[in-house]
């Protein structure tokens, strides 16, 4: 399945090269071994060109700088991706006409690690069904259920839709998981304070600032980034306690709030696991109760709850649980 | 090297009673490039004035701190002293040791310490501060009044009488208002149309003012001096040019059921039709909810039969834009629904009435041409009991907390008519209090007492209800402490009244602040009850708090000669402590765009150097700084930190909390 969508990308990709069409392609290149995938471009050569179970990449914001260069370029967009990809056009980051949109299939993307909890390793090949994987491995055949190895953005989906695309390659039907989208976010809500502030404390102080989670974001695209920044009082503090740890992660959300998509990227490269998505996808439920469902990258708008203004809006200070 | 001077204020016994300010200034005394320091008791005062400028002079200061009352109250009286003396206006910071301070702490160490924390962080933001140069801009000379009741008409007349062009925009298709609709103003019993309608012609005729009724506002864009306004002017469905009010189309309008708003919906209209018989303009109005042709396309009675062939079913609503210097707001009000008051049984009973539909009850131009008849059978009330307080004065969440204030004047006011003109009457009033502040009010009250044996009943009432055709008012009597029931023919509530809900809107496209009962906020609630925060636009009438006419008048008049102040000078001067953009910085992704509400951003591609002798176009944020007001709203959206606003910048805002986190 994932061959067949493999091959029919790169023919895809091979035919608007030569026709001129586009100048380039952005899609994903095999390292050294199966599920080493990283985001590329492909010109001349096709070599290493893949789509797998371990691309959850998102292609999305590579465009920021792509699309500054002369020539077109393809892309190859995941239905979660094309959310981004509609919000940072609303940004006026990416120039539309520079960029092939491809909308391809995505059945879910899957975490190496919990794979390797699984006790397996040596993967050469992996054939997916619906709720199984067939892994290939030097070692023999080994199956698994993929909802226990699902790459954490993954786990709950909250659309397979492709909000934008000039073209399409979907052989499959695909399914979202959006209904526990918010289950953990309750979870959260439920414990005391204490609790909770117990919780972050554990998960936040594991970070070592390297920067993954902002650099990753798709919406982080400044090219002068507050943390980076002697002038903003807050640039390069990582380290002088623990609490600006948190500060971090907090002023990253606040700023990226009403922007972000929840495409978990955040979560699937922090290298010590901490689940920063869940800081996110609390302002956005808190967003809907408050101000109407809303998905960033849905639609090309500026607006969004937090810039947007209505009078009918819950006033700041009657905000409690939602309730106006 | 800043050398900064500190001035403590005693403010009498405001401040130095609850904070220790020897102490104040000895501590200040440490604090870094603090050269001079020194208490008095008036800071403000010609003399404290002249400490200021004398020792700015005598020590060469660079900077000054005043620790007095809020900026809001002094800081533009401490720039000018300083500015008086040679420093930069902007060189001054106010720490509110007052409102901040000694009013709200009892113990004096604690103050006196919190006031030290204060004065440090203006200390710590003034190192900061750079001289800045104000802008001038200039100053449309017209005058927008919203609103076309007393209180936009009064205004709009005294604005015209100084020399300056004013519109009025009334939603309603005639200018009037509330006051139109009443039969006999108190105290002096004067027919309300009798002194309205002349006022209402004078509008019409003068030639600086111009009318757009039926007409909202859509858009307000700009700032004092240069409102940029887009008005909507609705589809009348009629010619106003054209149209003589002649009145031959409602005649023959086969649509009758329309209810007639301008009677509280006591009785019908045709579908085309003009308010009431003196309305200005004097011009039809089709409502296109009760129109046949405009609802099923056959009709047309009202074009065929038109002499002036005035009536355009094709007409369509009509954006106008006009530019103002200043704006006055006189929305006016509604009484409530009732809806949460069923204990009275207004809806479940025709002859439970509001006051206000009394009122065209007993107009000669109403519903039953001034002869008083209740609207269930058309006959005589015999026993009228009005029950005042409905919805005022209401603390249980049902109505409004505040006192409707006019409801007593009027209930005496009507309970007088009605004995006067129908002597056999009974007239029960019951009351919680009766309040009658105001010239020649309470002699008023009185007569209805006294005069005309007005029955008043101190108690409130718990129940209306139907018996046998009578209306029983179960209530108490608590002076003598029974409870009574008096069977009526008609019960009259006074209601209570509320802004008129399209103020919300107003307010916000005007970003004016508006209080938990939806009144507009003044300024300053006794030395500047007709400003608004936002520079440039005035309030008049209900829409501020409750008022009666004499009162609304006195304020339209007080907003207009603000306007006049205002529309007077030909340069006004700007803000400079205005948003600026990092363009290295900005990523151009519009969100300050989103949320400015000045409209003082826009965007431009602007072309930069990336090193390598290579440029490239980005796209960057500009604003305009005669338009920005200072809000900041983009400084805390913009995610990069591209935006800062001069003389409250990141660096300075940093400042003051370590100054205050400083131990």
């Amino acid at each position: 399945m994932q061959e067949k969508l493999e091959s029919l990308m790169q023919e895809l990709a091979l035919k608007k090269i030569a026709s001129g069409e586009v100048d380039r392609v952005l899609a994903w290149k095999k390292g050294e071994s199966y599920f080493d995938v990283s985001p590329a471009i492909f010109k001349e050569s096709f070599d290493g060109f893949t789509y797998n179970a371990f691309c959850g990449a998102n292609l999305s914001k590579f465009l920021v700088e792509e699309t500054k260069k002369e020539g077109k370029v393809l892309v190859f967009l995941k239905p979660c991706d094309t959310y981004s990809f509609n919000q940072l056009l609303s940004e006026h980051r990416i120039n539309r006409e520079k960029v092939y949109v491809v909308g391809i299939e995505c059945q879910g993307k899957l975490d190496i690690n919990k794979v390797y909890a699984k006790g397996i390793d040596g993967i050469l090949d992996i054939e997916e069904t619906d709720s199984e994987l067939k892994i290939k491995t030097i070692y023999g055949d080994k199956t698994v259920k993929k909802d226990e190895v699902f790459s954490v953005k993954c786990e709950t989906c909250k659309s397979k839709k492709l909000v934008v695309f000039d073209e399409k390659i979907v052989l499959n039907e695909m399914k979202d998981n959006k209904e526990k989208r918010f289950d953990i976010v309750e979870k959260l809500e439920s414990m005391t304070e204490e609790e909770r502030f117990a919780f972050w404390q554990a998960e936040l102080s594991k970070c070592i600032r390297c920067n993954a989670c902002r650099n990753v974001c798709p919406a982080c695209t400044c090219t002068n980034c507050v943390f980076d920044n002697n002038k903003s009082g807050i640039a390069g503090k990582a380290n002088a306690d623990s609490f600006e740890e948190k500060l971090y992660h907090i002023i990253r959300a606040f700023h990226v709030a009403g922007r972000c998509t929840d495409c978990g990227e955040c979560s699937r490269v922090c290298p010590q696991g901490i689940p920063l998505h869940l800081i996110n996808r609390k302002i956005i439920k808190d967003m809907n109760t408050n101000y109407g469902e809303y998905q960033a990258g849905e639609t090309v708008t500026p607006l969004n709850p937090i810039v947007d203004f209505k009078k009918d809006d819950v006033e700041a200070n009657t905000v409690v649980g939602g309730k106006k | 090297m800043q050398r900064i001077g500190v001035f403590i204020c005693h403010c009498g016994t405001n401040i130095a009673a609850t904070v220790d300010v020897e102490r104040v200034t000895e501590a200040v005394k440490k604090e870094p490039y603090v050269v001079f320091a020194q208490n008095y008791q008036y800071m403000c005062s010609e003399n404290g004035q002249q400490l200021i400028k004398t020792a700015i002079r005598e020590n060469k200061l660079t900077g000054v701190v005043v620790c007095s009352c809020s900026p809001r109250m002094h800081e533009a009286t401490f720039r000018k002293t300083a500015e008086e003396a040679g420093l930069n206006p902007y060189l001054v910071e106010i720490a509110n040791i007052r409102e901040q301070c000694s009013w709200i702490h009892k113990d004096i160490e604690e103050a006196t310490e919190k006031a030290i924390v204060l004065a440090r962080t203006a200390i710590a933001k003034l190192t900061l501060n750079k001289p800045l140069i104000a802008g001038e801009t200039g100053v449309t000379k017209r005058a927008l009044i919203i609103g076309g009741g007393i209180a936009g008409i009064q205004a709009a007349l005294d604005i015209a009488d100084a020399g300056y062009e004013v519109d009025i925009v009334e939603k309603r298709p005639t200018i009037g208002g509330r006051m139109a609709q009443l039969d006999k103003t108190f105290p002096t019993l004067d027919c309300a149309a009798c002194i309205l309608t002349p006022k209402m012609v004078d509008c019409a005729q003068n030639e600086k003012i111009n009318m757009f009724t039926y007409s909202e506002i859509e858009e307000v864009k700009g700032f004092v001096g240069n409102f940029k306004v887009k008005i909507r002017k609705k589809a009348r469905y009629v010619d106003e040019k054209k149209c003589t009010g002649c009145g031959v189309c409602m005649a023959n309008c086969p649509s009758k059921k329309g209810l007639n708003e301008f009677n509280m919906d006591l009785n019908n209209r045709p579908a085309i039709y003009i308010p009431f018989a003196q309305a200005i303009p004097n011009v039809a109005v089709i409502d296109p909810e009760q129109c046949l042709k405009l609802k099923t396309g056959k009709c047309g009675l009202c074009q065929m039969k038109c002499g002036a062939g005035a009536i355009d079913y094709t007409q369509k609503d009509e954006i106008v834009e006009r530019e103002y210097g200043a704006i006055v707001v006189a929305t006016g009000f509604r009484p409530i629904k009732l809806d949460n008051f069923n204990e009275y049984g207004y809806a479940d009973n025709k002859d439970v009435i509001t006051s206000l539909e009394l009122e065209r009850l007993m107009n000669a131009a109403g519903p039953t041409k001034g002869t008083l008849l209740r609207p269930s059978d058309l006959t005589h009330p015999k026993v009228i009991t009005f029950i005042q307080c409905v919805g005022s004065r209401d603390v249980s969440g049902c109505g409004k907390p505040y006192c409707s204030k006019i409801c007593c004047m009027y209930t005496a006011k009507h309970a007088m008519l009605i004995r006067e003109k129908y002597p056999d009457t009974e007239v029960h009033v019951f009351y919680i209090d009766v309040r009658t502040p105001g010239k020649n009010y309470d002699e008023f009250y009185r007569r209805a007492v006294e005069q005309y044996n007005v029955d008043y009943i101190k108690g409130m009432v718990g129940k209306v209800y139907n018996e046998n055709g009578k209306l029983m008012v179960q209530g108490s009597n608590l002076l003598d402490n029974e409870q009574i029931t008096i069977p009526s023919d008609l019960v009259v509530l006074a209601t209570a009244i509320e802004p008129d809900p399209s103020v919300r809107d107003i307010a916000t496209k005007l970003t004016i602040s508006i209080d938990t009962n939806n009144f507009l906020t003044e300024a300053h609630a006794k030395l500047k009850p007709v400003e608004c925060a936002t520079a440039g636009v005035f309030l008049a009438g209900v829409c501020q708090g409750p008022k009666d006419v004499p009162e609304t008048v006195s304020q339209a008049s007080a907003a207009a000669s603000k306007v006049i102040g205002l529309l007077a000078k030909d340069k006004l001067k700007g803000n400079p402590c205005v948003s600026h953009c990092d363009e290295n910085t900005c990523i151009g992704c519009s969100q300050c765009e989103q949320v400015c509400p000045y409209g003082a951003i826009t965007y431009e591609e602007k072309e930069f150097r990336i090193g390598g002798g290579k440029t490239e176009k980005r796209r960057v944020a500009c604003v305009n700084p005669a338009v920005c007001q200072g809000c900041g709203a983009c400084t805390v959206t913009c995610p990069s930190g591209a935006m800062d606003i001069h003389g409250f910048s990141f660096e300075q805002i940093n400042k003051e909390i370590e100054a205050i986190c400083k131990r």
